[in-house]
């Protein structure tokens, strides 16, 4: 697995919010056509780390970062890079799903595409069905087009978000827990969906879950305190881990 | 068992009393309006609401109080036409943009604008902003666009335009606090999920933010429509108080029913122009109602959908 490309990598990150530190000097790689999960306790700077990846971070106000994200060798944060652009070819699933609760489930995965300039018309609608059809939606919500993004329920909104993700033929898909607010039965669907999407796409998914971590992703990165103590192939990290602290994370002793 | 009135009981009992006062006034006020008109609109009939002569000299009375309906609503949206854009930027700058450290003296500016009394702008419209409309706004339009039936007339400032925007100038802080507490109330998932598909702050705003935000931003233009219906001590004093002034040209002057009312009511001295004058404040409080009761059902379904995407 190691000859594969890389496809975005982080290059001494560091970032803040306002005062407090909470990613310190990270460096990790992140493979083409795999899925990279990042675990570790609540307040690691997890779901901070990913948000650094399409340039999310800095709409917090108070946020800065410093160091580089590198994607296919370009920084993203260099002077003349549009982070409408990055967030365009990275894009972005959430812990709660969000659909647009104004805008109909065709509207939700379109709407990307109306904001480059997409008009009506059998492309749209082509591009629609086969964003749905690939976040394994379509045969549910076929029928029910026109209706709200938020008339579903909270498992098929996640996927919707996954379909309006995708919509925008993005080369990396970054989840943020996208599981913590569904049921193990819509968690086991996303799961399987995110295995499907490596096939395309690039995956970077950040989950408090283990046993999430060891189903669907091939490299695991473990976070504590704002430091990368652990990175390597989800098996390794799983089974022959080199931090004592990723040990006792990975067998429940603290988290 | 016997129950005691205790401390409790009497408070209880109070502020339910206090609770159905206002109730009470309300009903009285309605109640009063209507009877105390009753003259006048068996005098008048209908001719009351479409009349367009209003002549309270005995022997030849007349009562129609369309042009003062007419002049409240052309000042009103005078009013709604320049004051909500500049509301709605005050409110998307609150709360899209300003650093906090300018969104908090700019709020409580805002809201102070509400606490200036009528009187006082009435004042300032009188002896300051008449002349500047007079001379920077209504003549250049005149001279080059009289044509126009808007535009057409002498322009001295004291008329319909100069009240519409004294009037602009008031409904601004209830439009803009409104926008900025619904605006607020749109959920930042919606903000982010916009983002991530690779939303510009403008795009963010214009097909998200306003959109989730329009009932409520509706609610708060109604609101401020209110306000412009009602007031009366600014009104009064800038538009010139012409009578029976159907309003043709905005630079003529005019009245609106509550300028009407505050000009005429002490002098009126025959029962059947006073009963007018009541009628003319109960088309004015009907008017409010039906305003308020719009404004309060938008606003409030707004703010109960607040919580969002997820059931």
């Amino acid at each position: 697995m190691s000859n594969l490309e890389e496809k975005m990598s982080s290059v001494n990150l560091n970032a803040w919010f306002g005062q407090k530190q909470v990613l310190k000097d990270i460096s990790m790689s992140i493979k083409a056509h795999t899925v990279t999960a990042i675990i570790g306790p609540s307040g690691c700077g997890k779901s901070t780390f990913i948000r650094t990846l399409n340039r999310m971070h800095e709409l917090v106000p108070g946020a800065r970062m410093s160091g580089q994200i590198l994607l296919d060798g370009t920084d993203i944060y260099g002077n003349e890079v549009d982070p409408v652009r990055v967030r365009r070819r990275v894009g972005m699933v959430f812990q709660k799903p969000n659909p647009f609760p104004t805008m109909s489930i065709y509207d939700n995965v379109a709407a990307g595409l109306r904001l480059t300039g997409t008009k009506k018309g059998k492309n749209l609608d082509k591009v629609v069905r086969t964003s749905l059809e690939q976040a394994t939606l379509w045969d549910e919500v076929k029928d029910d087009l026109k209706k709200p993004g938020t008339s579903i329920s909270g498992g098929q909104q996640q996927r919707l978000c996954i379909a309006r993700a995708i919509a925008l033929q993005p080369e990396v898909i970054l989840m943020d827990e996208p599981c913590s607010a569904l049921d193990p039965i819509a968690t086991a669907k996303i799961e399987e969906l995110v295995v499907q999407l490596k096939e395309n796409y690039t995956v970077v998914i950040v989950t408090h879950n283990m046993q999430q971590a060891g189903r669907v992703s091939d490299y695991t990165a473990f976070m504590y305190l704002g430091q990368l103590i652990e990175f390597g192939d989800t098996t390794t990290v799983f089974e022959n881990p080199k931090s004592e602290l990723t040990e006792k994370y990975i067998t429940g002793k603290f988290g | 068992m016997t129950k005691k009135l205790t401390g409790d009981n009497i408070f209880k009992v109070l502020a339910a009393v206090m609770a159905a006062s206002a109730a009470v006034i309300l009903i009285i006020n309605a109640y009063i309006l209507i009877t105390g008109s009753t003259l006048i609109l068996q005098q008048e009939g209908i001719n009351f609401l479409i009349g367009k002569n209003w002549n309270p000299v005995i022997g030849r009375e007349s009562f129609g109080v369309l042009p003062f309906v007419m002049g409240t609503l052309v000042t009103s949206s005078i009013a709604l036409l320049i004051g909500v854009p500049l509301s709605l930027g005050i409110a998307i700058f609150l709360v899209e943009m300003a650093p906090k450290a300018v969104k908090v003296p700019i709020s409580y500016l805002v809201e102070l604008l509400a606490a200036v009394p009528s009187v006082i702008f009435g004042l300032w419209g009188l002896f300051i902003l008449r002349f500047w409309v007079q001379n920077y706004v209504e003549t250049p339009l005149n001279t080059y666009l009289g044509w126009f039936p808007l535009f057409s007339g002498t322009p001295l400032g004291l008329d319909f335009f100069t009240a519409g925007i004294i009037l602009a100038i008031m409904i601004i802080p209830t439009v803009a606090s409104v926008s900025r507490e619904v605006l607020t109330a749109v959920p930042d998932s919606i903000r982010e999920g916009a983002y991530s598909i690779g939303a510009t702050k403008w795009e963010v705003i214009r097909h998200w933010v306003l959109s989730y935000g329009r009932s409520g931003i509706f609610g708060a233009v109604i609101l401020g429509l209110g306000r412009a219906v009602g007031e009366t001590m600014a009104v009064t004093m800038v538009i010139g108080n012409a009578p029976n002034a159907m309003p043709t040209s905005l630079f003529s002057p005019g009245q609106t029913l509550p300028s009407l009312i505050a000009n005429g009511f002490l002098e009126a001295p025959t029962p059947l122009e006073k009963s007018a004058y009541i009628g003319a404040g109960l088309v004015l409080l009907l008017i409010s109602l039906i305003i308020n009761i719009v404004a309060h059902v938008m606003v409030t379904r707004v703010l109960k959908v607040k919580g969002g995407a997820v059931e």
